[in-house]
């Protein structure tokens, strides 16, 4: 193209435009670039730990039950059985009936029982992903010479059974069903409190607020509380639902709970707790989706003589109800992720029974990430990334059914 | 209820020494206009003189925007709709009101009319309802067999006989269009234009129009609004009159300068 005359006062810059363009297109990507590389740094290091070599002995030789030359592993219910009354003191071994009596248990669960209450595997060494797959022989020779009776076996810490065995202090029997429903039971009630509640001040706040002071005090309250640290939400929790609150969050006035050991750390006081927590992000995101309603629709409703009430509940809600979710969806993906209010409300650290009621002491998968996190020994932080890839798994199978729920809202019309 | 063959003509809206308020802001200013029954009225200008600022007064539509306010006085068959026992959603009911964007619900065909029929406590035949209500639009035809499909769905000119449909749908005594066909297209113009004097025979109209030749062709009434004054300027009413006299011989000079074009 022929170059344009250049006009008095004008200059020809468009290369020096186009560069900058360039300029900042490179350094936008770059900043994505960062984004994903961090991601695939945090997955690399958590799969990394979920799987890998182990080391274990046994505290009692398993050689030391074979019958007749029948070694255990091949031995039959019966001898199984047999064997598990032998070692194990009386009201353990009724205990153990008592959950499932015996002629109902398959063999193999027998020989599960064994393995965990006799014979006891205690890890004495874990490798992590990446030297597991790349130095085998090093890991062999290093077992061969330091535990000479030890077994080396390439284990998925994260297994079927880890997701349904319950909490236990040892690791290779330990599992997160505890924590699991623990963390679902919470949820729950943080979705009963903060979803109707937090819709309906957003629909108070966007449709029937005026414009004065006051409004505008509790409006710049809500944003500011969406910022409040979380710790600072649990010790709210603790004040008011585990203290204050504690007959009603102890189940003690439903006479649901002996009155002597009723204590508000419960299920329902977490999940109230985080349901605080969440409740200024959905009003937030409410009033958002709402105010997005166009005026034309809330016109064409007050136009054929509806009343504020008609026009809210059939025009605006069902075409907020999207956005609504959408804020619901990230409010409850933080509120299953926080561990700092929960353990100030008094989450339990070790229980291996599973949540039974609103009245249950709990604990979740965050806490109890995080507590074996905190432990020394290598086993637990591989626990730890397991769990952590469960967490993930049930935020992603949460948040994917609430954008299906979403999708059907916005696909009516 | 007075019939069309009176000799004297019956007002449906009246207003006297009408001035509405943005907030302290007086968009429009001295508004003396009757509007009479069975006829159309058009009221025409240039923009932003307050038309449909005005027209959302009839029907207290404008309440809905905040800090509006009004002084003198509208009325509905002579009473005052702003009167402290009137309900705005009383007033809303029995003027209805057709927007210059059609805004059908986003839902379907049959559910736009059948839902605005049963917030009124409609209880009966609704299939007869909606299809009267089509028809009276001169829908019908042409939505008989998707009637369960979106409104959303229809073209520009369609979407906009379904929010006529849907205001007949509840017998108003009054339609208020507020340009109804500026995002038309001239054929689907032509068709509301043909709607709007079949409709005449039952109902009162009154439109504002950016279209010199629709006012001309369509109304019995026209109401030339324009700005006025110093300093920040209202928009006033500077003649009503039969259509034919403003456009043949219009009182004022700027009405005559705008209706033949030459304005501006």
């Amino acid at each position: 193209m022929k170059e344009k005359e250049v006009i008095q006062g004008f200059s020809n810059n468009l290369n020096a435009r186009n560069r900058k363009g360039v300029i900042w297109h490179i350094i936008f990507q770059a900043s994505t670039l960062v984004g994903i590389v961090a991601l695939i740094a945090l997955m690399l290091n958590i799969v990394n730990s979920a799987f890998g070599y182990v080391a274990y002995e046994a505290r009692v030789d398993p050689d030391t039950f074979t019958v007749d030359g029948v070694p255990l592993e091949e031995q039959n219910k019966e001898q199984l059985l047999t064997l598990l009354q032998s070692e194990l003191s009386r009201g353990a071994y009724n205990k153990l009936n008592n959950e499932e009596p015996f002629e109902e248990r398959s063999r193999e669960n027998v020989f599960q029982l064994i393995v965990e209450r006799i014979i006891r595997p205690k890890v004495v060494a874990v490798w992590d992903l990446w030297p597991s797959l790349t130095q085998v022989d090093e890991i062999r020779a290093t077992v061969a010479q330091d535990f000479p009776t030890a077994e080396l076996d390439f284990v998925s810490w994260l297994t079927y059974d880890f997701v349904t065995r319950p909490q236990t202090s040892e690791a290779l029997t330990a599992g997160v069903r505890t924590a699991i429903l623990g963390s679902l039971w919470t949820i729950f009630f943080t979705i009963l409190l903060a979803f109707p509640v937090g819709v309906g001040a957003a629909i108070y706040l966007e449709e029937y607020a005026s414009d004065n002071w006051f409004n505008r005090i509790i409006q710049t309250n809500i944003n500011n509380l969406a910022g409040v640290p979380s710790i600072v939400y649990g010790i709210l929790g603790l004040a008011i639902f585990v203290r204050t609150l504690e007959p009603l969050t102890s189940g003690e006035i439903f006479g649901l709970v002996d009155p002597t050991t009723a204590n508000g750390r419960t299920v329902l006081s977490a999940g109230l707790t985080l349901g605080l927590l969440v409740l200024p992000i959905i009003i937030i995101n409410a009033q958002e989706a709402i105010r997005a309603v166009p005026r034309s629709l809330r016109n064409a409703s007050f136009g054929v003589g509806a009343t504020k009430w008609q026009t809210v509940w059939s025009h605006v809600l069902p075409n907020a109800m999207p956005g609504i979710l959408t804020g619901t969806i990230l409010a409850v993906s933080r509120a299953i992720g926080e561990t700092a209010p929960l353990v100030v409300v008094g989450a339990s650290t070790a229980i291996s029974f599973d949540p039974e009621s609103p009245f249950s002491k709990f604990t979740t998968l965050p806490i109890q990430i995080y507590q074996w996190t905190a432990r020394p020994q290598a086993e637990f932080q591989s626990l730890a990334a397991a769990s952590i890839l469960v967490l993930l798994v049930l935020l992603l199978s949460l948040n994917a059914s609430a954008v299906l729920l979403r999708n059907r809202f916005s696909r009516r019309f | 209820m007075t019939t069309n063959n009176n000799p004297e003509p019956t007002y449906v809206i009246e207003t006297q020494d009408l001035e509405i308020y943005y907030g302290t802001f007086k968009a429009v200013t001295d508004v003396n206009m009757k509007v009479e029954q069975n006829k159309i009225t058009a009221i025409i200008g240039p923009s932003g003189c307050g038309k449909s600022t005005l027209l959302r007064a009839f029907n207290r539509m404008n309440e809905l925007y905040a800090g509006t306010s009004i002084k003198g006085k509208i009325t509905f068959n002579g009473q005052d709709i702003y009167a402290k026992e009137v309900d705005p959603v009383e007033v809303r009911y029995r003027i209805g009101m057709v927007f210059q964007k059609p805004n059908p619900f986003p839902k379907s065909i049959y559910e736009n009319i059948a839902w605005t029929a049963r917030i009124h406590g409609y209880k009966g035949n609704m299939d007869e309802l909606v299809e009267n209500s089509l028809q009276q639009a001169a829908l019908w035809d042409e939505v008989k067999d998707k009637l369960h499909q979106s409104g959303l769905s229809l073209s520009g000119g369609q979407q906009q006989r379904l929010c006529i449909a849907r205001a007949i749908s509840i017998k108003p005594e009054v339609i208020l269009m507020d340009e109804p066909a500026s995002a038309l297209d001239p054929i689907a113009t032509l068709k509301i234009e043909e709607l709007m004097q079949e409709l005449k025979k039952n109902y009162t109209i009154v439109i504002v129009t950016h279209n010199m030749q629709q006012a001309a062709r369509a109304s019995d009434y026209t109401a030339m609004m324009m700005l006025s004054g110093e300093g920040e300027r209202s928009g006033t009413m500077i003649e009503f009159n039969e259509t034919k006299t403003i456009f043949t011989r219009p009182a004022d000079k700027r009405t005559e300068d705008y209706v033949t074009g030459r304005f501006g």
